[in-house]
């Protein structure tokens, strides 16, 4: 008995010592700093607590599909052409659905040509073809469409990172986020500024070169008469200012053409720059090998007509060309600062579909060291109250219960040391509730003893059969309240799933310091006294 | 000390004065959420913006109002609310959703409206939260599939552990809660939020554990007295568990109650939703547990069908 006890005290001043380490160290080497550093190296503080910035992104996937379709168009038509099929229109009919391409008004004589270009590989990998009367219909494979979504996707999250980095984050989170619903969860610590965040994610905006075929005008209806009052199918009407230097002018409306001469991962480098006569900020920009020819080729064959810079579906400058550019070029028109983003934005790549805030969550620094100071002062008064409440009520083996809590509390925050995880305001309010719940098996233990001694038996009988007894209950409580947590940690996010996280451990470090080390701290009460004597409780 | 010792009463006798302390409290919330103040969803869940703007000096909530009437926001919603510096009043202020445009454009407009427009003394932003509709909306589905996804992993592993009656009886009674502490939300007309959602979702597996305190001590009084009827049983086995009952729970309740008065406005509905779902939970486990089983029985006796005791498998 004195050997087996010496064993378990063993184990419990181990694990004592053990979690302490962890708290201060993590699952590091000791380092040397006072003991608020070393705290918050180990156990790092979530944004509410810390400041900062979250954010749920919507990509727009459908744009990018739409962009690649509407190449497509383009690429058929031309391909039908070569292929001598005459008087064959290509085009999306249906606005609302992205994926689906028409070919209208193939001859019978022409059917075989236009099939042998659509079997071909370059067709039939991406598209399901099917007949229509003197035609066909593309949609765009569901597998297909997966994938470039997911290629988006994950382009998109590569370019927000390449910003967020520029703007020189700690630690920040940029991940897929939700179940295939093309979204983006960004977490920025320590940057609480609004601005900075807005700017450097909006920066990663879309941008793309458009030629012009009507506009400006100053209505939607004006701007089609140019062309005859209705909007051809690869045309699409786009908003911009009239004159983007002056301030406050009204929106004016411009008819481009839908398929871009080059979009935004066609642009390989660009500079911020000033124009030499005008003192005007500008961006230069250079493109890649393959842009640039497809450049020069459109350049050259349209000297003298317009192209627009459209930056979030949006018309930012419109020139007219000049001569055949190969593979750089100047964006005019621009702020200082617009110059600067832009470059910015050229260089790492720009996103290949748009996006929009689901979810912004901005926590200034002083918010959340007042929350610390406010958990902290909630978890010592409810702590102070608990520990003083089983002293009184059950004398010697309060202080039983009071060593397991503040074991069971040791425990909790090594575990979160070793494990690096991050502790919420919600993870404060956890650690509070395990003080509460924590104390509930040394209750239910302690009552079931003062009953077995109220029936007479012997106070190591009593213990013996309040552990036993109590034990099975304790399992049933603890299995539920960690089922609960548990759902709670696969339907939360953030904060949230960090409350889950720490009200589970404290709920497994429970068992362990509630049953075994109360257990053993009264064995070893028993083994001091003499037969019959009374136990404290 | 010991202060439930040799306690007698006889709960199932007073069974009708609880279900009706019950229905009062479940009606009374079910009315306020379907035609008073319905169920207030906080931001997350309908969507819109909240700032937290701290002030210099205490704020005239009129002055700010008019500064953003001036701004041409009609519909914002200023609240003064109580602070976590004690130094800096703060209010509350909720701008409705409109468009799931970019979530920094709200903010903006709430900051710039109080620049242009407010000059009573500096302020500050300490926190902004904006969130869209589909958002929202996706939380909502998410939150309440969780309770119920949480209510069902309860009764089976009730019907497991003891029987499906008792699997049954416990997850009405915690229903009942999550039911009242939703109702007292509406009725107060706080808002709920994930955190507020999160402490619910605590509270399921929580308020199991007095009524699961309570089954085991009916089991294994049923084991050894097999003479006496079933509500003699329940009455004896919620008598000697008295003290269990109120001490766990009482004990929780100090700690929540010292986050309640301590742990500051941002903890201050999760709090709540603890304090009103704990006093719930440990008279539910009593008044409306319990007294299922008796009731399960006698509705099968009426049907002539076998008492079976619903005492059961060993553990």
């Amino acid at each position: 008995m004195q050997k087996k006890l010496a064993g378990r005290t063993g184990i419990i001043v181990a694990t004592l010592v053990i979690f302490t380490y962890f708290i201060f160290f993590g699952s590091g080497l000791p380092k040397k700093g006072s003991v608020k550093q070393l705290l918050t190296n180990s156990i790092h503080l979530g944004l509410d607590l810390k400041g900062g910035t979250h954010l749920v992104l919507q990509v727009h996937v459908a744009e990018a599909v739409a962009a690649q379709t509407d190449s497509d168009v383009a690429r058929l038509q031309t391909d039908l052409a070569k292929a001598g099929v005459t008087g064959a229109q290509v085009a999306k009919l249906d606005p609302t659905k992205v994926d689906i391409i028409n070919v209208a008004n193939v001859t019978s004589a022409d059917t075989s040509k236009a099939r042998g270009v659509l079997n071909g590989t370059s067709y039939s990998s991406t598209y399901d073809v099917a007949s229509v009367p003197n035609g066909y219909t593309l949609t765009m494979k569901q597998q297909s469409r997966k994938e470039m979504e997911s290629t988006v996707l994950q382009t998109s999250i590569e370019t927000i990172r390449q910003r967020v980095d520029s703007l020189g984050v700690a630690e920040p989170v940029i991940q897929q986020y939700g179940l295939g619903d093309n979204q983006i969860l960004i977490e920025l610590p320590g940057i609480s500024n609004a601005d900075e965040v807005h700017n450097a994610i909006q920066s990663t905006a879309r941008l793309e070169i458009h030629e012009v075929v009507g506009g400006p005008a100053a209505t939607e209806a004006e701007a089609l008469q140019t062309l005859g009052g209705s909007l051809p199918p690869d045309d699409m009407v786009v908003k911009g200012a009239s004159s983007v230097t002056a301030a406050g002018n009204s929106d004016m409306f411009y008819v481009l053409k839908r398929v871009a001469i080059v979009s935004g991962t066609d642009f390989r480098g660009a500079q911020p720059v000033r124009d030499p006569n005008t003192g005007q900020s500008q961006t230069s920009f250079n493109l890649t090998s393959g842009a640039g020819e497809r450049f020069y080729e459109f350049t050259s064959a349209n000297v003298g007509k317009g192209i627009a810079v459209v930056l979030e579906n949006r018309v930012r400058s419109v020139a007219s060309i000049k001569s055949a550019i190969h593979d750089s070029g100047v964006i005019e028109g621009l702020s200082e600062d617009e110059a600067k983003n832009l470059s910015l934005m050229l260089r790492t790549g720009s996103l290949p579909a748009s996006i929009s805030y689901l979810d912004t969550l901005t926590v200034g620094p002083s918010l959340g060291a007042a929350s610390i100071t406010h958990g902290v002062y909630a978890a010592v008064a409810g702590m102070l109250a608990v520990m003083f409440f089983m002293l009184l009520y059950y004398r010697g083996a309060g202080i039983n219960a009071d060593l397991a809590l503040v074991l069971n509390l040791v425990i909790l925050l090594g575990f979160m040391g070793l494990t690096g995880s991050t502790l919420t305001l919600p993870g404060i309010a956890g650690v509070i509730l395990t003080i509460g719940m924590g104390v509930d098996s040394n209750v239910l233990i302690f009552e079931r003893i003062r009953e077995e001694l109220h029936l007479g038996r012997t106070p190591s009988a009593a213990v013996q059969n309040g552990f036993a007894h109590a034990w099975i209950t304790i399992i049933d409580t603890h299995v539920t309240t960690i089922v609960s947590a548990a759902i709670l940690f696969l339907f939360g996010t953030g904060p949230v799933r960090g409350f889950a996280v720490t009200l589970t451990f404290g709920l497994l470090a429970n068992i362990f310091t509630a049953v075994f080390v109360s257990r053993t701290i009264f064995d070893a009460i028993l083994n001091r006294k003499q037969r019959g004597e009374a136990l404290s409780i | 000390m010991e202060l439930f010792r040799d306690i007698n009463i006889d709960w199932l006798g007073k069974k009708w004065y609880l279900l009706a302390f019950s229905l009062v409290f479940s009606v009374a919330g079910i009315f306020s959420m379907l035609f008073w103040h319905k169920i207030p969803y906080g931001v997350d869940f309908k969507g819109g913006t909240q700032v937290h703007v701290s002030f210099d000096r205490t704020p005239s909530e009129d002055r700010i109002r008019s500064a953003f009437d001036a701004a041409g926001i009609k519909d914002a919603k200023i609240q003064a609310v109580r602070g976590d510096q004690a130094a800096r009043p703060e209010v509350l202020i909720s701008l409705p959703e409109k468009s799931d445009a970019t979530g920094f454009d709200a903010r903006a407009a709430v900051l710039s409206a109080l620049q242009s427009n407010y000059h009573d003394g500096g302020f500050k932003v300490e926190s902004s939260q904006t969130i869209g509709p589909t958002a929202g909306e996706q939380l909502r589905h998410q939150a309440l599939f969780a309770t119920l996804y949480s209510l069902l992993g309860m009764l089976v592993y009730l019907w497991f552990r003891f029987e499906l009656i008792y699997g049954v009886a416990a997850v009405v009674a915690v229903f009942h809660d999550t039911l009242i502490t939703i109702g007292a939300f509406s009725l107060t007309n706080q808002e709920i939020t994930l955190t507020v959602v999160a402490a619910i979702l605590t509270l399921v597996g929580y308020s199991m554990n007095d009524t699961i305190v309570v089954f085991d001590r009916i089991r294994e009084n049923l084991a050894s007295s097999r003479r006496e009827t079933l509500s003699t049983v329940v009455n004896r086995s919620l008598n000697q568990t008295l003290s269990r009952t109120i001490l766990t729970s009482g004990l929780t309740f100090l700690t929540v109650l010292s986050l309640y008065l301590f742990g500051g406005e941002v903890l201050h509905g999760f709090s709540f939703a603890l304090v009103v779902g704990i006093l719930i939970g440990t008279y539910s486990s009593i008044a409306v547990a319990a007294p299922m089983l008796v009731a399960y029985q006698d509705w099968r006796i009426a049907k002539g069908k076998a008492a079976s005791l619903p005492g059961g498998k060993r553990a």
